[in-house]
């Protein structure tokens, strides 16, 4: 009750907050300070959500990799489609995320799915325009000797194109891997949790914005890692010493 | 190790490009045997490139055909036929992301051949282009430009093909490393007679290179297909002489050994000799000096008035007998070391140092007045060398 009382005065921080009976960290809340001891104590409410955006992030940008993936072999086969579907996913891109989100409900009701689709749609302009920017990069004379040495266009293209355009391809996930990072913490606007959720929660209290924040910029940073450890797996002859 | 060469025929082959106003290849009909090189050469836009391109139909025929052994290069995939054909070009066009053993295991793979055939078959390619098997897992970009286009070489080798195009193969390597790669080429093909279609813009290259030589004109239309000897002797028109240049009569020279010409008769006395004798022996001689040679017959200069003064033979020296020639020399490096010593005889010696006979300037312009026929290509030379 005394405990009550002393947060009648600290409306922004709301009731059940405080877990712990250190004085100072009960003053520091009180102030709306950072407070380690607080964050120590709370860090378990922050385990579900982060795993939620774990979650968003990685469907979201597998799917949005697959897709745009298989749009980029389509526009390299027929490159006319090149254009269009560059500007359509431009145009995806363009629409802010917020009215995006809010544009799905009606459509399909709150929750991830809502979520899933629209952060998928924000990952196709980049892997898309990498992946054709890495295919149309990749030397001719390999694609020629390739031809010329009987393998088929489908041959050629999974065992030559995309390899050596890999470089560009993986690069255009590791952007689309942090920005979807970035996107996932609106996606609480089609009700879906994520540390964006979390944020919004108390987003008056400094200790629970840095919290979640911190957690997503550190989500973006491992997922850049761990696309980074790809690359290095993937392209033993990008590290080869040259003569 | 190798299979059987095949021969390769152009039949009337006409290429038009759509919307072009020209042919890019006229009319062309050329027959190869199996195992010759031929060189496609002619300046740019003659459509020498085009027309190797159609063999493997990566350039497909507007009209006409071309035959495989008799058989159609249309008559299969596409696909199916270049993994029989070699394929070498400028840029090499190696995968910088395989190794250099998958590299040249490109097409073995492709036609399901096991892992220990594969994994044996580079090995032994490693070894046939001189580069050791710990070259087997580095990359592209590790190998020197020399190295890269051997391997390239290797790659089209791997499925022991019957047929080898190479589009300006040695083309991108500096002056002295090509002139090494074209020798270590012509030994190759001395051991291998692969059938083997060369493209080049450079007239000395296909002469060095061709046992026949098609020369292009623009429009893609053949100008003369015939030997490299017969090329520099007989150009039929003067595009032809204008192309091969004003120095054929020395290019010429590039393709014979001093022991394919006759050579001068010279007198040889040797210390001690009768003098008498000597005289008789330069009465028959082509050449009124006579050359003092030691016991074993190996020159030792040109033998003064006075050597031959007295009764017997003394060693009394007019000049050194240089430059002494040795019977492999390539005819045209001879000529160069007779005009570099200001001279215009040089004893020509053997293996063993041998004096075999005598070299002059008037046998060598002799030389130019044989038989195209009989002036073997490079190829055959490289060939020759190798069974000695």
């Amino acid at each position: 009750m005394i405990v009550a009382s002393l947060f009648a005065q600290a409306p922004q921080v709301p009731e059940g907050f405080f877990t712990q009976r250190d004085p100072d960290d009960l003053s520091c809340v009180a102030e709306n300070g950072f407070c380690p001891g607080w964050i120590v104590e709370n860090f378990e409410r922050y385990v579900d959500p982060f795993f939620e955006h774990v979650y968003l992030v990685a469907v979201s940008v597998a799917i949005g990799f697959a897709i745009a993936f298989c749009l980029g072999l389509l526009a390299h086969r027929q490159r006319w489609l090149t254009g269009p579907l560059i500007g359509a996913t431009a145009a995806l891109y363009t629409i802010p995320s917020i009215a995006l989100f809010l544009l799905l409900l009606p459509i399909t009701g709150r929750g991830n799915t809502t979520a899933i689709i629209a952060l998928v749609a924000y990952t196709q302009l980049i892997i898309f325009r990498n992946m054709v920017n890495g295919l149309r990069n990749v030397p001719a004379d390999a694609v020629d000797a390739a031809a010329g040495m009987g393998l088929t266009p489908t041959q050629t293209l999974l065992r030559v194109e995309v390899p050596m355009a890999l470089p560009e391809i993986l690069a255009g996930l590791r952007i689309a891997a942090s920005t979807t990072v970035g996107l996932a913490t609106l996606a609480f606007f089609a009700g879906a949790g994520g540390l964006g959720a979390q944020i919004d929660a108390q987003i008056n209290f400094k200790s629970n914005v840095v919290v979640a924040g911190g957690l997503a910029v550190v989500l973006a940073a491992a997922l850049d890692l761990l696309v980074l450890g790809m690359q290095r797996a993937l392209m033993p002859w990008r590290r080869a010493a040259p003569a | 190790m190798s299979t059987d060469a095949a021969s390769l025929e152009f039949r009337d082959v006409v290429k038009r490009y759509p919307g072009a106003d020209e042919n890019a290849v006229d009319e062309l009909s050329l027959e190869l045997p199996a195992g010759e090189i031929c060189v496609l050469v002619g300046p740019s836009g003659c459509g020498k490139t085009t027309a190797m391109r159609m063999v493997n139909r990566m350039i497909d025929i507007t009209t006409g055909d071309i035959l495989l052994d008799g058989r159609s290069v249309t008559e299969r995939k596409a696909a199916d036929l270049r993994r029989d054909i070699g394929y070498v070009i400028q840029q090499i066009g190696l995968f910088p992301h395989r190794t250099i053993a998958d590299n040249i295991a490109t097409v073995p793979r492709l036609l399901g051949w096991d892992k220990q055939r594969v994994s044996e078959r580079i090995d032994e390619l490693l070894d046939l282009i001189g580069l050791g098997s710990e070259m087997r897992d580095r990359y592209p970009a590790q190998l020197s430009g020399g190295q890269r286009q051997r391997v390239g070489v290797a790659r089209a080798l791997a499925a022991d093909p019957p047929l080898m195009l190479m589009d300006e193969p040695f083309g991108a390597i500096d002056p002295i490393n090509r002139e090494r790669l074209q020798n270590e080429f012509l030994r190759l093909q001395a051991e291998l007679r692969k059938t083997i279609v060369f493209v080049t813009h450079d007239i000395d290259e296909a002469i060095k290179m061709g046992d026949r030589i098609a020369v292009l004109r623009k429009g893609g239309r053949l100008a003369q297909y015939a030997s490299p000897a017969e090329l520099l002797m007989f150009p039929a028109d003067p595009f032809v002489e204008d192309f091969v240049g004003a120095d054929r009569a020395l290019k010429r020279l590039a393709l014979q050994r001093v022991r394919d010409i006759e050579l001068w008769n010279g007198a040889l006395c040797r210390v001690g000799e009768e003098t008498s004798a000597v005289r008789a022996r330069l009465a028959e001689a082509d050449l009124e000096f006579p050359l003092l040679v030691d016991g074993q017959g190996r020159p030792k200069g040109w033998l003064s008035e006075r050597g031959l003064s007295g009764e017997r033979v003394r060693e009394d020296i007019r000049s050194r007998a240089e430059p002494v020639l040795d019977l492999d020399d390539i005819l045209r490096d001879a000529l160069s070391d007779l005009l570099s010593t200001e001279t215009m005889y040089g004893p020509v010696v053997d293996a063993e140092g041998t004096v075999r006979g005598v070299l002059s300037l008037r046998a060598i312009a002799n030389a130019l007045n044989i038989a195209p026929e009989e002036v073997p290509s490079s190829a055959e030379l490289a060939s020759g060398a190798l069974t000695q």
